[in-house]
């Protein structure tokens, strides 16, 4: 009887240090997104049927990005984010920095089943987007069809809106002025190529308005301050959709990027970040994403059933890829400091 | 004594919040213009290798063995603890010399499996390894304290020999934009003292019951947010916004006029929202002036436009001067309403400093932009106080 006591007080014992444990090691899955609509729709297609799926509680957070604040996670040492999506800037630092876990790719499948693009040392893609060139069918019923005509003040009077700042905006001047785009960052990796796309860049100062939201475009065509402009293809789009615009996206030579699935350096949930990570990366579950907003799947295969409206506005169809350039991280990295400086002289000349 | 004491306690407590919650801060901030922190931990070696180095030959072995060493050892530090040392120290050297964003973390990888001598070793990983200028830019960022950055917003910088050279033309960008603030500063005074003035005299001359409408009117911008007037002028100058289609719609012109993004936009908001800071001033010391004088003036023979010039503006110049003073320096400061009205050639010192803090997060060349705003303003109030004196200051 009294060995049975004690018997019951250890198992009790044991219990209650296991559960102590527990609560100190097992906290839930949390993913980090970006937040607002794009969130919402994460949620309903990725997060909420993952919980029902694996029967395990999921928690959200949001960020704006920056480095920075991954770095603060890791050397607080007290790092709870598990799961965090990142732009590819972020994925490149984060990773020479030892931020994030190499990614294993057995776990969720192997590297073929994604396109190229997508992956890296220590992310998957999830998305990719694109700056494209937008106009207002309202105003200008065939708007310019490439760069080139982007640059071309007598066949399109008015103002054009361009990203303040030299990423994006240099390589869109080169691909006007003609380079192809295979040859872009080898053009732009010299200084006479940098005085090429800023040349090209003069011959239309003056009718240039720059914006730096990723809002602004589809605002400054609204209220028709800009006859055409550089925007991310996710919000021109939002806008025919959502506040029933008529904008015309021009794909020609569109200039990409992608946001990737990263998981935390150390996270006691690697397994279930892994587990998460092969969840949303399966075709059929992409597939459904970009059917409430216009995002590229990253899984091939995913946007094989799509309909024809729907594939229309992705950047990751076969007739809008084409010519396309992904922005090159790599060389941004090195360049920009000193570019941003030549390009703020430039702009406010 | 023990009076002056017990006084200088009472005191006290403001004194330790203005030094805890102001001065430490902003001089904390203010300091990060000059130091040198993130390059000296990653290459303790290096640096004091580099010391004695003269700058124009290339550096001896001793600097790639110590470079090597130096890197391995921060590397392996950086993987244990997540730390980006080595990254820190790369973005500030790609400040001096373009590339080492990737070439000190590149070589880091590469030098901790790499065998034989340093410095072919060094070479063998990047070529760039081999010319003075990138040596240079480490031995300058050694630290703990160095001018980079402090030339850098004067358009100077160092050349390999430690001398003070211009910055290339198409790098020189801070001069014109000091003076460009400094233009839009001493316009908006102007402009709004050109409004105030007349303004302030109505208030100080109206009968008693107009009075509280005009303070109210006046003080009415006061209670609505700077962002959310901001705003409401975009939505006044767009190209198809109401001033725009009022103008259409009077036939006074047919073409709409392209008012937002330009200096005109910027300084008619500036106006709207220091005015205020202007009319208070000059009415407080209007309404502080004994109006017998002028009318003494007057009884004696003198026009109205000469007693108000030999008289009543004399009286009146310490609530301009205080007013001309709150304005231009408030107007140094802005930035919302530049980055949402004006272009790119109406932006001031402040969107440089935003634009360095949060989009580059290159602190020190913030801080060294603040340090030159916050010098600018040393100056102008050194010489308001050299030229008009602060004795005469007086607010409402």
């Amino acid at each position: 009887m009294l060995r049975r006591g004690m018997g019951a007080m250890v198992a009790l014992g044991a219990v209650l240090l296991a559960a102590g444990g527990a609560l100190a090691q097992g906290r839930d899955l949390t993913v980090v997104s970006w937040g607002g609509a794009y969130q919402d729709a994460q949620r309903d297609i990725f997060f909420r049927p993952f919980q029902q799926d694996t029967k395990s509680r999921l928690l959200e957070e949001t960020w704006d990005g920056g480095v920075g604040v991954l770095r603060a996670k890791i050397q607080s040492g007290a790092n709870n984010w598990d799961v965090v999506q990142v732009e590819s800037e972020e994925l490149l630092i984060g990773c020479e920095e030892g931020l994030f876990e190499k990614m294993d790719w057995s776990a969720i499948g192997g590297k073929e089943r994604f396109i190229p693009s997508a992956v890296h040392e220590c992310g998957v893609g999830n998305i990719l987007y694109s700056f494209v060139l937008a106009y207002d069918k309202a105003r200008t019923p065939t708007g310019p069809a490439n760069w080139a005509e982007f640059f071309d003040t007598r066949k399109f009077p008015g103002k054009r809106g361009l990203r303040r700042g030299p990423k994006a905006t240099l390589e869109i001047a080169l691909l006007a002025d003609g380079v192809p785009p295979g040859e872009v960052y080898k053009v732009l990796g010299t200084n006479a190529g940098v005085d090429r796309a800023f040349r090209k860049l003069d011959s239309i100062k003056g009718d240039l308005i720059w914006w730096e939201r990723g809002s602004q475009p589809a605002q400054l065509l609204a209220s028709g301050e800009v006859v055409t402009t550089v925007g991310y293809n996710g919000r021109i789009t939002a806008a025919n959709q959502g506040d029933g615009r008529n904008f015309g996206i021009t794909w020609a030579n569109n200039l990409f990027t992608l946001d990737s699935w990263v998981v935390m350096k150390g996270t006691p949930n690697k397994d279930k970040a892994l587990q998460f990570i092969n969840f949303v990366t399966q075709p059929a579950r992409q597939a459904e994403l970009p059917q409430r907003i216009p995002y590229g799947p990253t899984v091939k295969g995913a946007q094989d059933g799509l309909p024809p409206a729907v594939l229309a506005n992705l950047p990751t169809a076969p007739a809008n890829a084409e010519g396309a350039l992904q922005l090159s991280d790599q060389f941004w990295l090195d360049n920009l400091d000193k570019l941003n400086q030549r390009f703020n002289t430039w702009v406010a000349r | 004594m023990s009076a002056r004491w017990k006084a200088a306690a009472l005191v006290a407590p403001l004194l330790l919040f203005l030094l805890l919650v102001f001065v430490a801060p902003i001089g904390t901030f203010l300091f990060r213009a000059v130091q040198e922190a993130d390059v000296a931990p990653v290459l303790p070696r290096t640096v004091s290798v580099l010391a004695d180095w003269n700058g124009a030959a290339m550096p001896g072995d001793a600097a790639f063995t110590a470079l090597a060493k130096d890197l391995r050892e921060a590397r392996t530090r950086d993987q244990e603890t997540g730390g980006g040392a080595i990254a820190r120290a790369a973005a500030r050297l790609n400040a001096d010399w373009p590339g080492f964003r990737s070439l000190l973390p590149m070589t880091a990888r590469r030098i901790a499996a790499a065998e034989g001598p340093p410095r072919e070793a060094l070479l063998s990983i990047s070529e760039d390894w081999g010319t003075p200028a990138v040596w240079g830019a480490i031995r300058r960022a050694g630290g703990p304290v160095s001018d980079f950055n402090l030339l850098a917003v004067l358009d100077l910088k160092r050349d390999a020999a430690g001398g003070i050279t211009a910055a290339p033309a198409d790098e020189a960008i801070f001069r014109g934009i000091l003076w460009r603030t400094l233009w839009i500063g001493a316009l908006a005074t102007v402009i709004c003292l050109a409004i105030g003035y007349p303004l302030a005299w109505l208030m100080a001359t109206a009968p008693p019951r107009w009075v509280p409408f005009l303070v109210a009117g006046v003080m009415l911008p006061f209670w609505t947010s700077l962002i959310v007037r901001t705003a409401a002028w975009m939505v006044l100058l767009q190209r198809e916004g109401v001033v725009n289609a009022a103008l259409q719609a009077t036939h006074l012109i047919t073409e709409p006029l392209p008012l937002l993004f330009n200096r005109g936009a910027v300084l008619l908001a500036m106006v709207h929202i220091l005015l205020p800071f202007m009319v208070l001033p000059i009415y407080g010391s209007l309404r502080a002036l004994d109006w017998r004088l002028p009318r003494a003036a007057m009884s004696l023979g003198a026009s109205p436009l000469r007693s108000f010039l030999r008289v009543s503006l004399p009286l009146s110049l310490p609530g301009v001067g205080a007013g001309c003073l709150l304005v231009f320096i408030q107007a140094l400061g802005f930035y919302v309403t530049p980055a949402l009205l004006g272009g790119a050639n109406d932006q001031m010192v402040p969107y440089f400093v935003a634009f360095y803090a949060s989009r580059t997060v290159n602190w020190g060349m913030a801080a060294a932009l603040s340090v030159l705003l916050l010098l600018a303003v040393v100056l102008v109030v050194a010489l308001y106080g050299r030229l008009v004196g602060f004795s005469k200051v007086r607010t409402a």
